[in-house]
């Protein structure tokens, strides 16, 4: 049992270290490039920033979802 | 951090943790976590006004997240989410024409105040007779027998007999959730849920998944894990809905929700998958705390005139 937990939070301490690496990467490429155009369609164009930023935050949802799945299938696949 | 559309200055790794910390919160107990998210952007010196609309654009990236997985798990109820989603926004509109109509009459903050306060400690108190109920007659029972199945779909209620008197109205139309296991209940019972879900949003702001989780179990008779997902799946669409109106009317920093986000991801991952260690009751049980932080804070802002 305690080999399991062990074997867990391991998996877990690689997962968060590959996604810290992934996020800050995605911070300085990502948003940084992204931050002046929502800002401009923010004071001149609402009702499309407002659609963008839905569609944003779902998008980076779903890759999101599917990058930590994957993170945990391919961290699991190797531990067992 | 800069974010120039709230014109904020805030550290990215506060936001990540933030995110985490309610991402956790809401993939377990399908809850927003506005409560919390909420007075962790004030803290940091975001305007009010920004921090519930950006809060509400983060909640749809964290919802979407730990629906997608409680979905994986067989939690989620599309049908029963698709109903209440209707029947929330139109309540959430409703609670923001009442805090209209008190802000004409000039006493909406402490009106608010007190209704906040009786109703968080009312949610709590009630939950935590039931689920302890629950537990010690659950204790009974297997000491006699051998329960047989997995933690997790073990799921009863104390209230079980007012649900199912509940379940017994007959109101036409009459629908069935096999999703959820039950045979037939009125739809104007889920929208009288949802309904009322929504206005506590609308007029206590946030989500109201600390009052709508418990009456979809309570009222609705929803086991406590589809209950969590389902509403994690209705929250998606009523709090899309909040963040587009709060948007448009400039309350929405959508970067901060972005960098929020990406700890909120994780967070709301573990917080669904843990779900399934935990039965129905011990998941009650743990929620008991949660509205009595909302309680705190609401009196905490009663009493210094501060919004955390």
């Amino acid at each position: 049992m305690k080999q399991e937990t062990a074997k867990t939070l391991r998996a877990f301490a690689i997962e968060l270290g590959i996604y810290a690496v992934l996020v800050t990467g995605y911070f300085f490429l990502v948003l940084h490039l992204l931050g002046g155009w929502l800002y401009g369609l923010e004071v001149h164009h609402r009702y499309t920033y407002a659609g963008v930023a839905i569609l944003l935050i779902i998008g980076q949802a779903v890759v999101l979802e599917s990058v930590t799945t994957f993170l945990l299938r391919l961290i699991g696949g190797r531990s067992e | 951090m800069f974010f120039p559309i709230s014109g904020a200055h805030i550290s990215p790794i506060y936001l990540v943790i933030v995110g985490f910390l309610v991402g956790i919160l809401g993939g377990f107990f399908g809850v927003g976590g506005s409560f919390i998210a909420g007075p962790a952007l004030r803290l940091v010196g975001l305007d009010w006004n920004f921090a519930v609309g950006t809060d509400l654009a983060h909640i749809v990236g964290k919802s979407v997240v730990a629906a997608k997985r409680h979905r994986a798990l067989g939690n989620v109820d599309l049908r029963l989410g698709l109903i209440m989603a209707i029947g929330t926004i139109a309540g959430a509109e409703a609670g923001a024409q009442l805090i209209q109509m008190l802000k004409r009459a000039g006493n909406v903050n402490l009106i608010v105040s007190i209704v906040a306060i009786v109703v968080y400690l009312s949610i709590s108190a009630f939950m935590l007779w039931e689920s302890q109920k629950t537990l010690r007659s659950q204790k009974r029972r297997s000491s006699k027998e051998k329960v047989k199945g997995p933690i997790a779909k073990r799921d009863r209620s104390a209230f079980g007999p007012t649900t199912r008197t509940i379940q017994r109205l007959k109101i036409w139309p009459m629908i069935a959730l096999p999703t959820s296991g039950v045979k037939a209940i009125s739809l104007w019972m889920i929208l009288l849920v949802a309904f009322v879900g929504g206005v506590f949003g609308g007029f206590l702001g946030g989500g109201a998944g600390y009052i709508r989780m418990p009456s979809m179990v309570y009222v609705l008779g929803i086991p406590t894990h589809l209950a969590v997902g389902t509403d994690l799946f209705e929250i998606i669409i009523s709090a899309s809905y909040g963040t587009f109106t709060h948007a448009i009317k400039g309350n929405v920093d959508i970067l901060i929700a972005l960098v929020m986000h990406t700890g909120a991801a994780i967070g709301a991952q573990i917080g669904a998958i843990s779900t399934q260690y935990f039965a129905g009751p011990k998941i009650r049980l743990a929620f008991v705390p949660l509205p009595l932080i909302g309680a705190v804070i609401v009196i905490y802002t009663l009493f210094t005139g501060h919004k955390l």
